[in-house]
């Protein structure tokens, strides 16, 4: 099982300048988890503090928002495509 | 320094003004040295006239075509829709990426104020804007 996770520029200093990496798991909190741990600079911009989903990182899989297939617990299969990018938001509040 | 043309600087606009009362928001494609090919207007799915998202598939789908066509995703542009063009204290906290310009279009006034900043490590500094 092997997914490929495509890393944002914003995040590549934290994977060694890696632009994609390989990971391996059966739903995207898995690969996440995987991630933080092979590169603990990217933890604090995948997770919150109390383990879910960064409110403002986009992931997807393949070209779906996970926000819309069950977010951490969305499945994820061999071949699937992983990509994150933050969300481009800001506003006066 | 960004390089817009004139239509892509009234494209930016056009679309803010569209969006009233909310705020309007998109992306800029273009090259590593701030020319911009492409604006990309979005939906802004903060649906707020105080707060802006960008569109999460508008944003897939630029960064692959950008990726692609060897261009970068430059930056974004958003309104200000009762304020001036200037970089809101959750703009900065929230500013992805220290390469990005941020465009910001201030309709507070008659004709509205386009302006771009660099934001980096919450430092904000306002760049040339060139028509070409």
């Amino acid at each position: 099982m092997s997914i490929t996770v495509r890393i944002p520029t914003v995040l590549r200093s934290a994977t060694g300048g890696a632009a994609t990496i390989s990971a391996t798991g059966s739903t995207i909190g898995e690969i996440l988890a995987q991630l933080a741990s092979d590169h603990p600079g990217v933890q604090p911009q995948l997770f919150n503090e109390d383990g879910t989903l960064h409110k403002f990182l986009n992931v997807y899989v393949n070209d779906d928002d996970v926000r819309y297939l069950g977010g951490l617990q969305a499945p994820v299969a061999d071949g699937d495509e992983v990509t994150l990018l933050p969300a481009v938001a800001g506003g006066f509040a | 320094m960004l390089t817009l043309t004139s239509e892509q600087r009234d494209a930016m606009v056009a679309h803010c003004i569209r969006n009233l009362p909310n705020e309007g928001c998109g992306l800029l494609v273009g090259s590593d040295d701030g020319v911009i090919s492409q604006v990309v207007p979005s939906a802004n799915v903060a649906d707020s006239a105080r707060v802006y998202e960008i569109e999460p598939k508008v944003l897939l789908r630029t960064f692959r075509a950008a990726d692609d066509s060897g261009e970068v995703v430059a930056g974004c542009f958003h309104s200000h829709t009762h304020s001036d063009a200037y970089p809101s204290p959750t703009d900065i906290a929230q500013a992805p990426d220290p390469s990005w310009h941020y465009v910001l279009v201030s309709l507070r006034v008659t004709p509205p104020v386009l302006r771009s900043y660099r934001i980096v490590d919450g430092d904000v500094t306002e760049e040339t804007v060139t028509i070409r």
